[in-house]
């Protein structure tokens, strides 16, 4: 079966942004440039489902400026098998990237597509979902383990007090968490013969989607900071001043 | 202006972040109608009318919606929500499931894990683990937005008398079906509710050692949490887990023990009132934002804290 997976370009999960003096946004010029690390765990497990039989070929897909093509290129390596970027400068809200998605996933007819459960820039943690609403698709979310069997996919999530299984009827769209699996290195020869895969460039315009969006960033702000604190010296001290000074336990 | 509340639950209680969404809803503004989707939700229905502000619950008792399967409660939400100027649920794994998919059904864009209400359709929420904070105005028919429960102070459970009102609409998409769940047990507080957490990080070792930390919590009524590297290692089960990808607390005291402070562990835990760092490395980046820190070895530092407590 084919499988579709999503990545998204995003600053590299180390950098510690800085907010913009205007307050327009966070400061993302010259910043290093990763593929998103729940988008990776979703790659290593489409690439794990090919590698058992399930999944015959893998079709990666981003939206995002022309650079995301370094992103695509790193899935390429990975072990997907062409990719597609749908081209767009702007910042996009989850609801344009999910209808954007929705018509690659018309055109591809994949029968399963994973995403991952949020990206570490907007944090939403919606897209999967939103694809998963317009496309009538079942959805399993934070997934933790993926089992496919016939026409329909078993996945184990992570929710709020342990783990819950739900079986959903394929095609259908799951979102990785971060315990899913061990993302691999791609290899040196494996990034040159990358570069020799297909990737086919689109617009939202080709294909017929409007991105505009009904919420609207007015400013960006850095979090108020916490005073500094200090140092005690002995667990005496600590209790002392927990008890008397902060006076929380 | 009439919000709809989705009540998060578990077919036989209220769980606490439906309190703090509520109190969101109040900033908001407005009749606040609270939606008990689910099966035998009977008691849930009664403890929903009780909460303090509440003037309507609508109760869908539907065995479709057992396990609240988004597939079918989506639907319902987004057919009984179209009449609504807001639609809140709290940002638990619950609410994040369901929710965008609402959102998409009403083709508006959703805002995620607010922390704050500006006006009406003005809201602040953090993204980059915290780092940034954004303000952002929806111009949405219908607002769909997910809460942030450690941002609002819980309103109270007790004193509503709201009215109870059944929903028919039944909806079962038949694509999806639950198969079991495997729940964590504990004794102790509700990690995102509890008054004061104590975490645990690689420098912990191993799981055993976790013990140390539920001795300290269970004298001071404190729940246990983990780093991601604590749950990785297999020290303790993932939903211990603080950070941007695990949980959001933000306690009047947070004890971090053997954490360095990676950012996305910072992001679950950085608004907590009061902060205690043990750590053998004074160079960790957790005593930046520690207001007490103490640079000692654990395994010592532990049992001492413990007997004086």
């Amino acid at each position: 079966m084919k499988v579709l997976v999503a990545v998204k370009r995003v600053v590299d999960y180390n950098v510690k942004v800085r907010v913009k003096a205007d307050n327009s946004g966070v400061d993302l010029a010259n910043v290093k440039m990763s593929m998103n690390p729940f988008c990776e765990i979703a790659v290593e497990e489409a690439v794990r489902l090919k590698e058992k039989g399930v999944a015959t070929e893998i079709v990666v897909v981003s939206v995002g400026p022309s650079t995301a093509q370094e992103q695509l290129r790193t899935a390429l390596a990975l072990g997907a098998d062409r990719a597609i970027l749908v081209e767009n400068a702007e910042d996009l809200t989850s609801l344009a990237v999910a209808k954007l998605l929705k018509a690659v996933v018309d055109k591809e007819q994949p029968q399963l597509v994973i995403l991952g459960k949020q990206a570490i820039d907007s944090d939403n943690n919606q897209t999967g979902q939103m694809l998963a609403a317009l496309s009538g698709y079942g959805q399993g979310t934070f997934a933790s383990k993926v089992e496919i069997s016939g026409d329909s996919v078993a996945v184990t999530r992570e929710v709020d007090g342990g783990a819950q299984t739900v079986s959903l009827k394929l095609p259908a769209i799951v979102t990785t968490d971060l315990r899913l699996n061990e993302p691999r290195y791609a290899s040196l020869p494996n990034i040159m013969k990358a570069k020799k895969k297909p990737l086919e460039v689109l617009t939202p315009d080709a294909l017929g989607v409007s991105t505009a969006s009904t919420n609207k960033t007015i400013k960006v702000e850095a979090p108020a900071a916490r005073s500094a604190g200090i140092k005690v010296k002995s667990v005496a001290e600590l209790v002392e001043k927990l008890k008397n000074e902060a006076k929380v336990i | 202006m009439t919000i709809l509340v989705i009540a998060e639950h578990d077919n036989k209680v209220v769980a606490p972040a439906t309190l703090n969404t509520v109190a969101a809803a109040a900033k908001i503004g407005g009749d606040i109608h609270v939606l008990v989707a689910g099966q035998g939700v009977g008691a849930v229905a009664e403890a929903a009318a009780k909460i303090a502000g509440v003037a309507k619950v609508l109760v869908a008792d539907n065995a479709a919606y057992a396990h609240q399967l988004p597939e079918n409660v989506a639907p319902l939400v987004a057919e009984l929500g179209k009449g609504y100027s807001h639609i809140l649920a709290a940002a638990t794994s619950n609410g994040k499931n369901i929710l965008p998919r609402v959102a998409a059904a009403l083709d508006v864009d959703q805002i995620s894990e607010i922390i704050s209400v500006e006006s009406a359709d003005t809201f602040k929420r953090p993204i980059y683990a915290g780092n940034a904070i954004a303000t952002v105005q929806s111009n949405a028919a219908v607002k769909v937005i997910t809460v942030r429960a450690t941002g609002f102070d819980p309103v109270a459970a007790e004193g509503g008398s709201a009215a109870v009102e059944a929903v028919a609409a039944a909806h079962d998409a038949g694509i999806s079906s639950f198969v079991g769940e495997e729940l964590a047990k504990s004794d102790r507080p509700e990690l995102t509710a509890a008054k004061i957490v104590v975490s645990g990080g690689r420098g912990m070792q191993n799981g055993d050692n976790f013990k140390h930390l539920y001795a300290l919590a269970d004298k001071l009524g404190a729940a246990v949490g983990a780093s991601r590297a604590a749950v990785d290692a297999g020290f303790v089960p993932n939903d211990m887990q603080v950070g941007q990808t695990g949980k959001i607390v933000a306690p009047q005291l947070y004890i971090a023990v053997g954490i360095s402070g990676a950012i996305q562990h910072l992001a679950g835990m950085k608004d907590s009132k009061v902060i205690v760092a043990i750590n053998k490395d004074e160079e960790a980046p957790i005593f930046q934002v520690a207001d007490y820190g103490l640079v000692a070895d654990l395994f010592e530092a532990i049992p001492e804290l413990e007997k004086l407590v």
